[in-house]
């Protein structure tokens, strides 16, 4: 997942960058056609043909169908759930992970590389094991969520607690997206700004901003089209109410359930139109970047 | 060489995994002397059927000399039956009701329709019924349905769309109301929609409603299995929720059957056949009994008379005209229960 | 601005970045940990040779042990041909690769029910060669072949990139073949790479909950990976049982960030190969 956020980024440009350099000879390096053919064979088997399922499905169901099975007023809250909370919790990883970022690149203290290495966690720990970890926490009896009850607030089984939930899903899409980039930023024209007689907020907003958003919406991107699809970690605590705390995910299991294969693959397909959706902005942020970098 | 050793083991990895894919296909039909057989059950079951398939396994040895190993599934009714038409070899499913199964008569076609007709009692070798539980000493003082609608009462009950649990407990409630109105199915309505309206979580099967109340502290009361309130119970400390009989419940009849099709294919259809046989005999129901579900044979109910208070219960036939006629009218996409969803939405 | 309020404005930063990563990410960690000890390291010790538990373990190697191999053999081929040489349509098979990271691992279940269940394309054909795929160890390797599909091609995708054709050109100049260029010269160079990406991509396929739970059928014993008997342990109110599981793959998710740490660290490895 590592990759998932960052190498886009360097991914893109890398490429392009290699094949400008390389246009004017062809290769002399072997294995093309078998290497090749074999990604192909393996990507169709694996996910092309699979996914393909999924729309031939929803193709069969005619139009009328297929938008009163993908978009009934049900299905419409669930995405609403979904994309609701997805976007939240992005949006708060945008201003944590930044911060996290920005503290782990430029400051040194006492167990940096410890919280360095811990930012990868939620890559790394099953979503089954954090989706009843985070429930135990914030449920009503819970370590947080105790101090929450008394006021009336409940975080667990509420669209509060999915994002929670997508919050510790999201974190390491953020900072390892905008770290690199700021990295690379050197310190020398925040002194320079500062010296000119720029305040903190100046500086923030005028220097620094601008040189990582691309990296930053990157990197929200990426969480907002993990958390729309998360299943593992949001099932234990989302509420599971119909039109209120009742994710997409869950809605197409429930459908399975009622024998419902169509409603199922309906929602299903505007899921995944989401995701290409999302990927596609993704790569439409970085041309923009790179354009604007070149430019 | 170190990189082609390791390449060799990367190529040797690579063969047995695919061999490895190759060879796992599902449960071959084991011939001498040892059987396997798969009961996809649903969600609270799970105790019932630990204690059921060693006893079983005992005596099918004693009787065909076969070492019997029963493996289990759990899961929502609805969940589970979609996983058998899907594919899942069952011998036997064992499920919270008749509907499901009948599903999987219609669209797998590895069972009879008339599949019910086969053993006694409907094919249900034990019934149940829906209760309350409440917190200790019931602070919010819940005696019957009615006290589910006002308002500051939580009431926990999961999904009736995926937990035939769940559907037990929408008809009570539906069964009550409409008696107290004098059959008035508008009434009716509005009641189960002030009672959804009252519940805060709506998990996808009864053992995670049970979670969500015992040990999350959500709810006020908690619509239950009668097996599972008294499983609660016994779980965690008499003292800690007290069970709720109200005026009227329904009688739930959780049937069984065996999958010919997947019995045939796994040469399993006599121990499969005998095992549900077997929980009709004196010796299953008695276990039945002690992991509190309603025993049909007479002996053993009148020995555990005082477990299971008499209620009033209305059935599914005679109330609802059968589960293909109330899962229609409740259930389906665009009926009654997604009615009433579309209109609480807040 | 004098310096004292920017030092002070440095603790600020630091202190509220760490009490963040403290409530969203040690919290609940050591929740984990502390559910599952609850009951003495007797409980934990049984909890964890229970024979249901002990196959689920299984399982879980057995699954990542066919899906990771797998998923490293890909990744170098399909590394190679992008990394390697230029051709139209690279970036929208790039897409493609990318997919499952964006797909919901509900969605990945369903393709592969849709495929093989009764009901599905090959459905019937494969019941009338008694063929079971789902609800079976191949539908579970497949899932988890699916939603690990991206990891290590994708670490290897920009590393080969960025280091060009220029090392592979000159040993097939000296007559090397091209499989020997590959195991002298590339495998060298990106092994750092390929570990990193083998790293997650395990971890992944260890961890996965939601694809593998649609495709599983949750036979104890038989298809449970460790996430599902997690939440089956916890549906049966044996919480510290499904803690202890839990802290079992809490266990293998810390192991994988300090190996990542230690390629870091010890290798100078920057994942993405970001050469800025």
């Amino acid at each position: 997942m590592e990759n998932a956020l960052s190498s886009p980024l360097q991914m893109s440009a890398a490429p392009v960058r290699h094949a400008r350099r390389s246009k004017r000879n062809r290769s002399v390096i072997p294995g093309f056609g078998l290497t090749m053919g074999l990604t192909l064979a393996w990507l169709s088997l694996i996910v092309l043909i699979p996914l393909s399922t999924v729309f031939i499905r929803s193709a069969g169901m005619g139009w009328a169908d297929f938008l009163a099975a993908g978009f009934s007023p049900r299905a419409v809250a669930a995405y609403t759930v979904s994309f609701g909370t997805a976007f939240a919790a992005a949006l708060v990883n945008a201003v944590f992970g930044l911060l996290t970022a920005w503290v782990i690149v430029r400051y040194d203290f006492p167990g940096k590389r410890v919280v360095n290495a811990l930012i990868d966690l939620p890559f790394a720990l099953p979503t089954a094991v954090a989706g009843i970890a985070l429930t135990a926490i914030y449920a009503g009896n819970g370590w947080v969520g105790q101090f929450f009850e008394p006021l009336g607030i409940q975080l667990a089984y509420t669209p509060v607690g999915i994002t929670l939930a997508l919050i510790f899903i999201g974190l390491p899409f953020i900072v390892r997206s905008v770290e690199p980039v700021l990295e690379d930023m050197s310190a020398e024209v925040e002194e320079a700004a500062l010296s000119l007689g720029a305040n903190p907020w100046q500086i923030f907003s005028r220097v620094i901003l601008p040189a990582i958003l691309p990296s930053l919406l990157t990197g929200f991107a990426l969480a907002f089209a993990r958390g729309v699809g998360e299943y593992g970690s949001v099932i234990f605590i989302a509420g599971n109410m119909p039109f209120k705390s009742e994710i997409a995910p869950l809605l197409i299991i429930t459908q399975l359930e009622q024998y419902d294969y169509a409603g199922a693959t309906a929602i299903a397909t505007v899921m995944l139109v989401a995701s290409f959706a999302v990927l596609l902005l993704i790569n439409l942020i970085q041309a923009w970047s790179r354009r604007r970098m070149n430019g | 060489m170190r990189h082609i050793s390791r390449l060799r083991i990367l190529c040797a990895a690579v063969t047995a995994a695919s061999l490895a894919l190759a060879g796992c296909s599902g449960n071959e039909p084991k011939g001498g002397n040892a059987v396997e057989i798969l009961n996809v059950s649903y969600d609270p079951t799970r105790e019932l059927y630990e204690a059921i398939n060693p006893k079983f396994a005992a005596a099918w040895k004693a009787e065909s000399g076969q070492d019997l190993k029963v493996n289990m599934s759990h899961g929502g009714s609805g969940k589970q039956a979609r996983a058998v038409i899907d594919g899942l070899s069952a011998d036997v499913v064992t499920l919270a009701l008749a509907y499901d199964i009948d599903e999987i008569a219609a669209k797998g076609g590895k069972l009879a329709t008339n599949w019910q007709s086969r053993l006694p009692h409907n094919s249900a070798p034990y019934s149940s019924t829906i209760v309350f539980l409440v917190r200790k000493g019931n602070p919010k003082a819940i005696r019957d349905w009615n006290d589910l609608v006002k308002p500051g009462v939580a009431v926990i009950t999961p999904n009736p769309k995926t937990s035939g649990g769940a559907r037990w407990n929408f008809l009570a409630a539906w069964a009550y109301a409409k008696a107290q109105n004098g059959g008035s199915e508008a009434a009716a309505q509005d009641f189960v929609k002030k009672l959804y309206a009252n519940v805060p979580v709506l998990d996808s099967g009864a053992r995670g409603s049970t979670t969500t109340f015992v040990e999350r502290g959500i709810g006020d009361v908690l619509l239950a299995w009668e097996n599972e309130a008294f499983l609660a119970q016994k779980e965690f400390g008499e003292g800690k929720f007290d069970i709720v009989a109200p005026s009227v419940s329904i009688l739930a009849e959780p049937p069984v059957a065996v999958i010919d099709g997947n019995a045939k294919r796994h040469g399993a259809e006599k121990v499969a056949e005998a095992y549900l046989k077997y929980l009709y005999t004196p010796e299953a129901q008695e276990i039945i009994a002690q992991n509190y579900y309603r025993p049909i044979d007479e002996n053993v109910a009148a020995k555990y008379a005082s477990t299971f208070p008499k209620l009033n219960l209305v059935t599914i036939d005679g109330e609802f005209g059968g589960w293909q006629a109330a899962q229609k009218k409740f259930f389906a996409d665009g009926g009654i229960f997604d009615r009433i969803f579309t209109e609480i939405k807040r | 601005m004098n310096t004292l309020s920017f030092i002070r404005a440095r603790h600020l930063l630091i202190a509220a970045a760490l009490a963040f990563i403290a409530l969203f990410l040690v919290l609940p960690l050591v929740s984990v940990f502390v559910a599952a000890l609850q009951k003495g390291l007797a409980a934990y010790g049984a909890a964890l040779i229970d024979p249901d538990a002990l196959s689920a373990i299984r399982l879980t190697l057995l699954v990542a042990a066919i899906a990771v191999p797998l998923n490293i053999v890909f990744g170098v081929l399909a590394a190679w041909s992008i990394a390697k040489f230029d051709f139209p349509g690279k970036s929208l098979l790039v897409t493609f690769i990318d997919l499952p990271f964006s797909v919901s691992p509900v969605v990945a279940g369903l393709i592969y029910v849709l495929m093989f269940g009764a009901q599905g394309w090959f459905g019937p054909w494969l019941q009338e060669h008694d063929v079971q795929i789902i609800f079976a160890v191949p539908g579970i390797v497949l899932a988890t072949i699916f939603v690990t599909f991206p990891f290590v091609a994708r670490e290897l995708i920009p590393l080969m990139s960025e280091q060009g054709r220029d090392d592979e050109e000159a040993a097939l100049s000296l007559g090397a073949s091209g499989f020997q260029t590959f195991l002298r010269v590339t495998l060298p160079n990106i092994r750092w790479g390929l570990l990193y990406g083998v790293l997650l991509c395990n971890a992944r396929a260890m961890g996965e909950f939601g694809a593998v739970s649609v495709v599983s059928g949750h036979l104890r014993g038989i298809t449970n990976t460790m996430p599902l008997h997690v939440e089956i342990l916890y549906n049966e109110y044996n919480f510290v049982a499904a803690f202890a599981v839990a802290s079992l793959l809490a266990l293998l998710a810390l192991v994988t960030l300090v190996l990542k740490s230690i390629v870091e660290w010890r290798f100078g490895y920057h994942h993405g190969s970001a050469k800025h």
